[in-house]
């Protein structure tokens, strides 16, 4: 069984088909990269899976249980995280409180509790502090811990925005171009991180990028959409060469 | 023939409703705000008409040009003070809501502090009955009705024909965008304030016209029940503030004939309620989408 | 870890110190006749001002949803309170705090009602949509027999006397103390964060497994109950109340001591609520040229501070010391070692 498995789906945006007929799947541990031109659809695709918008036909299956129908939070709570192609931070909250957010749902303590402060708040609270600054360590953030997220440069945001991802703890990662506003230096250290998150945390990623180095040296797959079809799937080898691929990036 | 003659009232009162959605809805459709103060504007309006006429004894054809260019002036001021710092800055939505009920306040206030606040008589056009057959109504009913209609089309024309009028669609639609086609979005804005006011005015006179009384706080519940109008039509679409001014109207005479006179404010609101669960967008406006 | 759980339990008791001391002067002043009986019920009006103004925060400056029906929830509460201890028969120190709570309890079963609907909208929308469901509450008690129509419902008694001005003022203080003290634990919560988290971006929060659909609702159905409890405080307080007491011009200034204090900020609606409460009684001549400068300011804040005078940050005193003694301490350090 696939992690994730997408069947014939596709969605009618006002009567132009944004996308049409897509199969891809995702295993455990996988990095896989969806690529294509501007306007191909691949920002649909996350939608889709997020339940953001609902799919005009077609399957979407995580672990063999159709999410269709379900709402972005219950989508997230059942192991699908994402990031956004123009960060979504919560901009006037800490840096830790955005990473606590994330984890709220794993926590269990009820509203009176938490305004009575009762011992089960104190608890919860201060495991989950500890857990939030752990994992900040990961990109040696963990000294911005008690800042606002707006006062991070760009580049933190960018990382803090996929720690947030991660501290919903997904079995799959969706990144919507996380290189995108980067230096080469910046996307180098990226490819680091997103292998080293997959090792660490076991999970499967797909990811949205446009820098081909990128893509071609992190992903172990690759799926191409051109206006809303997919036009060529398979190794970063094989879509090198491609001709569809190459004739949809340049032109015929 | 009783639901008959009440539909025609409804529609008398509708024409007012109408005329001053239209600046509600212009004005959301360009800036998308929610000009909370549009409402005293019909107060400014009325009491422009009963200074001219009672205090210095002017002729009506006098009257009503002088409320209508004083409305459009003090709309434009409104935007400018008020308004254009906020715009100008991409300010928040509830900063833009909030600073127009300041001015709200402001205008009301002021007008009281002016002329007290106890409520003055003022007439416009002499009340007569007009027989068509069987049916029965007051000229003031009549006069409202075609005043609207000939108002709505001119508008229309002016919009869809004349080149402001396009820069306005222009900018509604995507106001970056018309900026980069060389459009002065800001003398739109002014204009676009302006225009609405003046249909404000007009929609005083035929408002002192049906009720020959003005109060300063008399714009709240009529710019709220205009605003009803405009939403129910589909906010930013000309013709949909008219056809929800006249749906308001009819609404309202029929609950103030068969059900409650006193019930005919919850009638109003609950079809805002209805309409917004059911179509926010309203009967004629058009839907958007946040995006993701 | 424990450095911060220390310096809470610190900050914990010298506010409740500082708040009870307050209270203790007050009452001093007040049976002692220093602060009149007028004074006194203009004092109460103040913490039912501050009790609308924080719970009106929780919904616009927390949750970030306009809402322009708040006075509605407040005649809920203010007509359901009276009415049951006018009609319970149960001496009226029993009666008062049940009649708050169930005036509560009502405002908030509206909050429900009305909320299902209207938190589907988002901005201007949902502040109409709300303005509409307001005014209709006040519509139809005024068509209703038992809250005695447009005529006012009189003869609320008070648990002030001539001889005792201070039970009023007592249940004011404490309801509006508690209250206070429970948004606060509440914005620091695991809900709080959920409910902050959709004012700073809905579909982020959404994406992140907050049920946005669920928590706008609770914050909207708690100030709704806040609000009613405000409105049996407000009825008893003054004895006698009206629909007209009750509408959009009141929830219009309740918005403008949120909005003057900083949306987000309760310690700012408690500053601003308490400011223009007095200020409002003091120049009640002057009604007029008073509602001119609330405009002006209103207009003035917008334009060069839309954030309101606190804008989200609260005022601490425990954290003003805290600053204080460490200035000092580092004072004193540098002075040490330059005398070394």
């Amino acid at each position: 069984m696939h992690l994730l498995e997408i069947k014939d789906l596709g969605i009618i945006f006002g009567g132009l088909q944004a996308l049409n007929d897509l199969h891809l799947v995702v295993d455990d541990k996988e990095i896989v990269g969806l690529i294509g031109p501007n306007g191909a659809g691949k920002t649909t695709v996350f939608n889709l899976l997020t339940g953001v918008y609902p799919p005009s036909g077609g399957a979407i299956r995580l672990e063999g249980n159709s999410i269709i129908g379900k709402k972005p939070f219950q989508i997230n709570r059942i192991g699908i995280a994402r990031t956004f192609q123009n960060i979504r931070l919560f901009k006037y909250m800490s840096v830790a409180d955005n990473i606590k957010l994330a984890m709220n749902h794993n926590m269990k303590y009820n509203v009176v509790s938490g305004m009575l402060r009762l011992p089960s708040f104190w608890r919860e609270e201060r495991a989950i502090d500890k857990k939030a600054r752990e994992l900040l360590k990961i990109f040696d953030m963990e000294e911005l811990a008690d800042q606002m997220a707006s006062s991070l440069p760009y580049g933190q945001q960018r990382k803090l925005e996929i720690l947030r991802a991660l501290a919903s703890n997904p079995k799959l990662l969706l990144l919507d171009e996380p290189a995108a506003g980067m230096n080469p230096t910046e996307t180098r250290d990226l490819m680091e991180v997103i292998r080293r998150i997959r090792d660490r945390f076991n999970v499967a990623i797909l990811l949205i990028e446009h820098d081909m180095s990128l893509v071609m040296n992190v992903c172990e797959r690759l799926y191409v959409l051109d206006y809303g079809n997919l036009i060529a799937a398979g190794t970063p080898e094989q879509i090198r060469t491609d001709e569809k691929v190459i004739a949809a990036y340049l032109g015929k | 023939m009783d639901f008959l003659k009440h539909i025609i009232n409804g529609l008398g009162l509708g024409s007012i409703y109408a005329l001053v959605a239209l600046g509600y809805s212009m004005v959301y459709g360009i800036v998308q705000l929610i000009n909370f103060a549009h409402g005293d504007i019909i107060m400014v309006g009325g009491y422009t008409l009963y200074v001219v006429m009672a205090s210095l004894g002017l002729p009506l054809w006098v009257a009503v040009p002088a409320s209508i260019l004083l409305c459009a002036l003090v709309g434009m001021i409104i935007e400018r003070v008020a308004y254009q710092r906020l715009l100008v800055h991409n300010a928040a939505r509830i900063s833009l809501l909030i600073t127009a009920m300041g001015v709200s306040i402001f205008l009301q206030n002021s007008f009281m502090l002016m002329f007290g606040s106890a409520p003055k008589h003022i007439s416009v056009f002499p009340s007569q009955l007009i027989r068509l057959g069987s049916l029965e109504m007051d000229s003031s009913t009549a006069i409202n009705i075609v005043v609207s209609v000939m108002m709505m089309a001119a508008l229309q024309i002016l919009v869809n024909k004349s080149k402001i009028g396009k820069a306005m669609k222009a900018t509604s639609e995507d106001s970056g965008a018309a900026k980069l086609m060389g459009i002065n979005t800001y003398k739109v804005i002014a204009f676009t304030f302006a225009l609405g006011s003046a249909m404000a005015a007009v929609g005083a006179i035929l408002y002192c016209n049906t009720y020959p009384q003005i109060k300063p706080d008399m714009g709240n519940l009529l710019g709220l029940k205009a605003f009803v109008a405009a939403v129910l039509g589909g906010i930013g679409s000309i013709p949909g503030a008219m056809l929800g001014g006249y749906i308001l109207g009819v609404a309202e005479s029929l609950t103030m004939a068969y059900i409650s006179t006193t019930l005919t404010d919850a009638v109003v609101f609950g079809i805002l309620i209805l309409m917004l669960s059911v179509k926010p967008s309203g009967l004629m406006g058009k839907n958007r989408k946040e995006k993701v | 870890m424990g450095s911060i759980k220390k310096k809470t339990g610190l900050y914990y008791i010298v506010n409740t110190v500082l708040v009870a001391l307050l209270f203790v002067i007050l009452l001093v002043l007040i049976n002692t006749g220093v602060i009149n009986r007028y004074n006194t019920q203009i004092l109460t009006f103040v913490c039912i001002n501050i009790i609308l103004a924080v719970s009106l925060n929780l919904v616009t400056g927390i949750l970030g949803q306009l809402v322009l029906g708040h006075a509605g929830f407040m005649l809920v509460g203010a007509y359901a309170s009276a009415l049951f201890t006018k009609n319970i028969g149960l001496p009226l120190s029993v009666s008062f705090p049940i009649s708050l709570m169930l005036g509560g309890l009502l405002a908030a079963a509206f909050g429900v009602i009305i909320g299902i609907p209207a938190l589907r909208l988002k901005g201007d929308y949902l502040a109409i949509i709300t303005l509409g469901f307001g005014e209709i509450i006040r519509v139809v008690s005024y068509n209703l027999e038992i809250t005695n129509g447009a005529k006012a419902l009189d003869g609320i008694k008070s648990l002030s006397s001539r001889q005792n001005p201070s039970p009023m003022f007592i249940y004011g203080y404490l309801t509006a103390a508690v209250i206070i003290v429970l948004l606060f634990t509440f914005g620091r919560s695991r809900h709080g964060r959920a409910v902050i988290s959709i004012r700073e971006d809905e579909i982020a929060a959404e994406a992140m497994g907050v049920n946005t659909v669920y928590y706008k609702l609770f914050a909207f159905v708690f100030a709704a109950f806040l609000a009613g409890i405000a409105g049996g405080l407000f009825a008893h307080n003054y004895g006698t109340i009206d629909p007209a007491k009750f509408d959009f011009n009141r929830s219009v200034e309740i918005l403008i001591m949120v909005v003057l204090g900083g949306m987000g900020s309760i310690t700012g609606s408690v500053i601003s609520a308490g400011a223009l409460t007095i200020l409002s009684e003091k120049l009640r001549e002057f009604s007029q040229y008073r509602m001119i400068l609330y405009a002006v300011i209103l207009i003035l804040v917008m334009l060069f501070k839309p954030s309101g005078l606190m804008g989200r940050y609260e005022i601490s005193i425990p954290g003003l010391m805290h600053r204080l003694v460490r200035k000092i301490r580092d004072r004193k350090k540098v002075a040490k070692t330059g005398e070394a």
